[in-house]
């Protein structure tokens, strides 16, 4: 299955019936997907006038309490930034894809990272995250989509599935839930939606504007307990060969793939490598990378942009080793010996 | 003793922010009165815009969404494709709906989305402060236009139901205004046909309300509703530009 239609499907399977999107490449695959299955089994596929009016339908969508998403690619997800902070603002529940590609501007069609900063520092104005998971195989494309719904629920704030478009468009075996979840049971519990008041309780309202300044403060320091909870509880990453290592590379998506590669080969030549792999951007895994700082003797960030995830691991470490990039740019990616070839020269440094 | 005029049910007990003179009470009056009509404060979800309606989800009985500036038809379709038995309104001014959100005005009835619209047209940005808005009058002095609206350099100001009759999809555009008693009762009538429509499964209605912004136009409540007379119904003809369902019923004579 394709990386795309995995996170279709597996949205579907978790009770999604309400996709929202406009075409853009390399996501595009999602929107047929659902443009097939949706009408099948009594769900919503709208193609919006513009990637504006598909977020804020998801917006509209997430006020009933119902599953609802949308997915884009680079310079869609820019235009998403207005209703993203709409919905971080609202105490809302909602699912993002980006399926990123090379930019600035249009930038290109092929496969990137560089929207690394834009989701993990806040894809809008204010003062405020969203959830940010990483894919780095189909069968994550899928159970992270899982994960992204339950996690935003939970939270009550936006999340945003964060794949390169390599990850989009590669075919992989996965394994899919086979219980599917009730899209009716979703909106179950949630007292704060707007579903019509059937006159036996007071209205409820959805917003974000609070004029009164102690009141917005109010909003904004409740909202980053919240995110205080989500890193103590929710943070997530992978270790690969970290027991001995000495270098430690950190990668996501394609690039941890092609990382894993080099670092066989390295160990093959007896060069102590391993890799920390996080899997959630926001919040980050600082923790471990914080504690491999007390025996490795360098970091290598191994990225499609130029070298954005390598500032926090820097924080992460608090500067205590050397980070050193090997990053490639506008679509290109690095091959495994060219990520080996830069693991050497550490290696080599510390002889 | 006989109560003979009475709060709507589906208005809050609230005061409402609005400058004296100012037509918006009116018009949420009447939403409010469809609303009790038809008996459907229950499953109603209103959408309040950007603008000087911002806290209109204080003053409505039902369940309320605040949006983003101009994106009210957007939010609007994704409650109502949700939750296809409720019914749906926004209720947006001119700014929020001729300009930013021109695009989801006009998208949302293309696709005949079966909301209800309520179209605040006073010829201003009421709540930044006055600035010209898309329906400002040709020579009509704002902040942004200071020397008068100059049609060569910012343009005419735009009709939106003769440029949603266009489209097919559409079930009832109409104008109206209440800047008298006579066309208040007119323009109470167009809204409940409005919200009717959308019980009925007919599609997307909206109903463009001829208002008036006396603190901004500086003029006495008074003078502000003889100059909606004299000045903004010449250019904004009152009537229905469309009407489906009245179509329907004289096809079937």
């Amino acid at each position: 299955m394709k990386g795309n239609e995995a996170i279709a499907e597996a949205a579907i399977r978790c009770g999604c019936r309400h996709y929202f999107g406009y075409p853009i490449t390399p996501q595009t695959e999602i929107a047929a997907y659902m443009a097939k299955r949706m009408p099948k089994i009594g769900g919503t596929f709208l193609q919006a006038e513009s990637e504006i009016a598909a977020i804020n339908m998801v917006y509209g969508a997430a006020c009933t309490g119902r599953r609802a998403m949308t997915s884009s690619s680079s310079p869609g997800i820019s235009l998403k930034a207005e209703g993203i902070s709409y919905l971080a603002g609202a105490d809302l529940p909602a699912l993002i894809v980006n399926v990123q590609r090379g930019g600035p501007g249009l930038g290109g069609i092929q496969p990137s990272q560089s929207d690394y900063f834009f989701a993990t520092r806040g894809p809008g104005h204010g003062d405020f995250h969203v959830i940010v998971l990483a894919p780095a195989s189909v069968q994550e494309m899928a159970d992270l989509t899982r994960c992204a719904f339950e996690l935003a629920e939970k939270y009550r704030m936006p999340a945003m599935l964060l794949a390169d478009g390599t990850m989009g468009q590669m075919m992989e075996p996965v394994v899919l839930p086979e219980e599917a979840v009730d899209p009716d049971d979703v909106m179950k519990g949630k007292t704060w939606t707007t579903t019509g008041t059937g006159m036996k309780r007071p209205h409820n309202i959805v917003n974000s504007l609070y004029l009164k300044p102690d009141e917005l403060e109010k909003t904004n320091l409740e909202r980053f307990k919240r995110y205080e909870r989500l890193a103590a509880e929710e943070t997530r990453w992978e270790e690969y060969m970290m027991d001995d290592a000495e270098i430690c590379v950190v990668s996501v998506g394609i690039t941890a793939r092609v990382s894993k590669n080099a670092i066989v080969e390295c160990r093959r030549r007896g060069v102590k490598v391993g890799m920390i792999r996080p899997i959630t951007l926001y919040p980050f895994p600082s923790a471990p990378i914080e504690a491999a700082a007390a025996k490795v003797r360098c970091f290598l960030t191994v990225e499609l942009n130029m070298g954005q995830m390598s500032e926090d691991v820097a924080l992460a470490e608090k500067c205590a080793r050397p980070v050193r990039k090997c990053n490639r740019v506008g679509g290109m990616i690095p091959s495994a010996d060219e990520v080996a070839a830069a693991i050497d020269r550490i290696a080599k440094e510390g002889r | 003793m006989a109560v003979i005029f009475s709060k709507p049910k589906a208005l809050m007990d609230a005061t409402l922010h609005y400058c004296p003179g100012c037509t918006h009470g009116i018009v949420h009056r009447l939403v409010a009165e469809a609303v009790d009509a038809l008996g459907i404060e229950g499953r109603t979800i209103g959408i309040a815009p950007v603008g000087c309606s911002v806290m209109a989800y204080d003053y409505f009985a039902c369940d309320m969404i605040e949006a983003s500036h101009g994106r009210a038809p957007a939010v609007a379709t994704g409650v109502k494709r949700s939750l296809p038995d409720r019914v749906v309104f926004t209720y947006q001014g001119d700014g929020d709906l001729a300009s930013i959100g021109l695009c989801e005005t006009v998208s949302a009835a293309c696709r005949g989305e079966n909301i209800t619209v309520i179209f605040i047209n006073n010829a201003i940005y009421g709540m930044t402060g006055g600035q010209m808005a898309p329906t400002s009058l040709v020579g009509q002095v704002t902040q942004t236009s200071p020397y008068g609206r100059d049609a060569k350099t910012q343009g005419m100001p735009i009709r939106i139901c003769e440029l949603l009759a266009s489209l097919d999809a559409p079930a009832y555009l109409a104008r109206v205004a209440v800047n008298s008693v006579a066309n208040v009762r007119k323009a109470g009538k167009a809204v409940l046909t409005a919200f009717r429509n959308q019980v009925e499964g007919r599609g997307f209605s909206l109903v463009e309300v001829i208002s008036t912004c006396p603190t901004n136009w500086g003029l006495t409540p008074e003078n502000a509703c003889r100059w909606v007379e004299e000045k903004m119904i010449p250019f904004y003809p009152l009537g229905v530009y469309r009407d489906k369902a009245a179509d329907g019923k004289e096809a079937a004579k």
